[in-house]
């Protein structure tokens, strides 16, 4: 039976270090809304969607309340749009109109943020996907609770540069579109390389058309654990360190895996994936750059902390995959800038520099997330710095993204404020020589050798 | 059976357990095992019972023991015993 000990640790980890659930994200596929005519195409995106997530966030908070766990979001990801508008889109403006059917559905099934305004170019683009892409600053602009995500590589087709180039120009028109408020856009549009199908984390997720009609993913959280379990080690050598991030690590994502089957049993919804990323929020404490400075470092950024975070990944996946039947989506630590108060001290105080950060994304998902830069920065710059944080995804068979937010109208040394889960952010210097004429190539960069198994 | 665990944390003072006790009672709530400590100066009890007689929707166990804590000046947390098997046991 249970002991005092283990329920009063337990309730510690949710009261006092941040342990939460920090998704249910309902995957729900939209191909079966296909149609040639817009309107009808809309009505029934948002019929469909209305329809199967009607229950999912009651469930979501009943199952918060007999268990005292915080559920922090409930979600949706769909199918990406540019495969659903194809037959019913002529224009950029029509899928405008799909992407307010999606926002109208978020509305009113009450989950605070729909991810699926995507589209999957990592080797050529359709008419189709050209037209979602160059709707993308609008479609954000003019809704609130959509998340747009762009796959311009993979592993097995390598890079899509010209895809790479229009989203450095897809970028700063959205930071222009939503520059009344700080930018706020480019938040909510993520760039991938090696998307996974099953992401339940925003902005980037969507429902891959390799899944069922409908699936519960759920995401975990706890970088305020994991800091504190960290401190009864404090000093002592790596495998002892390594053996307390695994076994905190499962304990996290049994957690997380009981909140999955037990939303999967309530909404008759089949279970996907447990992501096990750690991630952070803007709450003090629930930070992975404290997690650094416990482990050693003065601050994020210092030298180790590639190494720091290679470790800390390696050992959450570890001890993760042994407490969940299924793993998946992105699974492994974020290092989002502006969700963590940690990394942005580590900024503020000079330590990291968005050179080091990617670095520290070859050994970690994600990348380059949410991260301000200056916002005369110029297109071309941006699509650089997007081929560069896509061929460490490409050549080391791994998703990496970037969320950048060119905020228009600030420089280096302003502070913007996104508020919420999105936290505050100093805008970062940029590297300030060209790479125009690489850019402007076009065309394709070729699979790495590695890629050629078969 | 249902198994329930219910935490009590606060300032210890007299008849935290009896009206806990006498709630339960009322409910039809079975304790199966109560027990207690202090921890840094607070009163901190756990008792493990059995809701399968609980009449009501479980939610409304949270909130009336939730508010019976707050008029003893306490913090009653009720949760479905599950999370706490899936954290600390294989």
């Amino acid at each position: 039976m249970i002991n005092i000990q283990e329920v009063l640790e337990t309730n510690e980890m949710i009261e006092k270090e941040n342990l939460d659930v920090r998704t249910i994200t309902m995957g729900i596929s939209l191909l079966n809304c296909i149609d040639t005519d817009i309107d009808r195409l809309s009505d029934k995106i948002y019929d469909r969607i209305t329809t199967a997530a009607k229950d999912l966030v009651a469930t979501g908070q009943a199952i918060e309340k007999e268990y005292g766990i915080p559920i922090v979001n409930k979600r949706i990801s769909v199918t990406p749009i540019a495969l659903i508008g194809g037959s019913a889109c002529q224009t950029s403006d029509d899928y405008v109109k799909l992407v307010r059917a999606l926002d109208r559905a978020a509305k009113t099934t009450g989950v605070n943020f729909i991810g699926g305004y995507s589209a999957l170019v990592s080797k050529g683009m359709t008419k189709s996907d050209e037209l979602l892409i160059r709707s993308i600053p609008q479609a954000l602009a003019e809704t609130e609770f959509v998340c747009s995500s762009v796959n311009v590589g993979s592993t097995k087709t390598g890079l899509n540069m010209d895809a790479v180039r229009m989203m450095g120009e897809v970028i700063l028109d959205t930071a222009k579109a939503t520059k009344d408020k700080d930018s706020i856009g480019c938040a909510k549009l993520v760039v991938f390389c090696n998307a996974p199908d099953d992401n339940p984390f925003m902005a980037g997720a969507f429902h891959g058309v390799t899944e069922a009609d409908e699936i519960i993913n759920v995401g975990v959280s706890g970088p305020g654990v994991m800091r504190k379990a960290l401190e009864s080690v404090h000093g002592a050598d790596f495998g002892t360190l390594c053996e307390k991030v695994k076994k905190t690590a499962f304990k996290i994502t049994r957690v997380g895996q009981l909140v999955a089957r037990e939303a999967s049993k309530r909404l008759g919804v089949p279970f996907g994936i447990i992501d096990l990323s750690l991630a952070p929020t803007p709450a003090i404490g629930d930070s992975i750059a404290d997690i650094f400075e416990e482990m050693g470092l003065e601050r994020a950024g210092a030298p180790g902390t590639t190494a720091a975070l290679a470790l800390l990944n390696d050992q959450v996946k570890k001890g993760g995959i042994m407490a969940s039947s299924y793993v998946g989506g992105l699974s492994g630590a974020f290092i989002p800038v502006s969700e963590d108060r940690g990394m942005i001290r580590a900024v503020n105080d000079g330590a990291l520099t968005l050179e080091k950060l990617e670095a520290m994304t070859c050994v970690c998902s994600v990348g380059l997330d949410m991260i301000a830069i200056p916002g005369d920065t110029k297109p071309e710059t941006i699509a650089g710095i997007l081929a560069d944080e896509m061929a460490i995804g490409m050549i080391n068979q791994k998703t990496t993204a970037a969320r950048l937010i060119p905020v228009i109208g600030k420089d280096v040394g302003d502070t913007v404020e996104f508020g919420g889960l999105l936290g505050f952010a100093p805008v970062m210097p940029v590297n300030s020589f060209d790479c125009s004429e690489f850019i402007h190539r076009g065309g394709r960069i070729p699979a790495p050798i590695h890629s050629f198994k078969n | 059976m249902k198994k329930t665990v219910i935490t009590v944390v606060g300032k210890d003072s007299v008849g935290i357990i009896a009206k806990t006790c006498t709630y339960l009672a009322e409910n039809q709530v079975n304790i199966l095992n109560i027990s207690q400590t202090i921890v840094d100066g607070f009163f901190n009890m756990m008792m493990i019972v059995d809701t399968e007689n609980f009449g009501k929707e479980f939610g409304t166990m949270v909130d009336e023991l939730e508010a019976l804590g707050e008029k003893m000046a306490c913090i009653i947390k009720v949760q479905r015993e599950d999370i706490f098997d899936s954290m600390h046991r294989l």
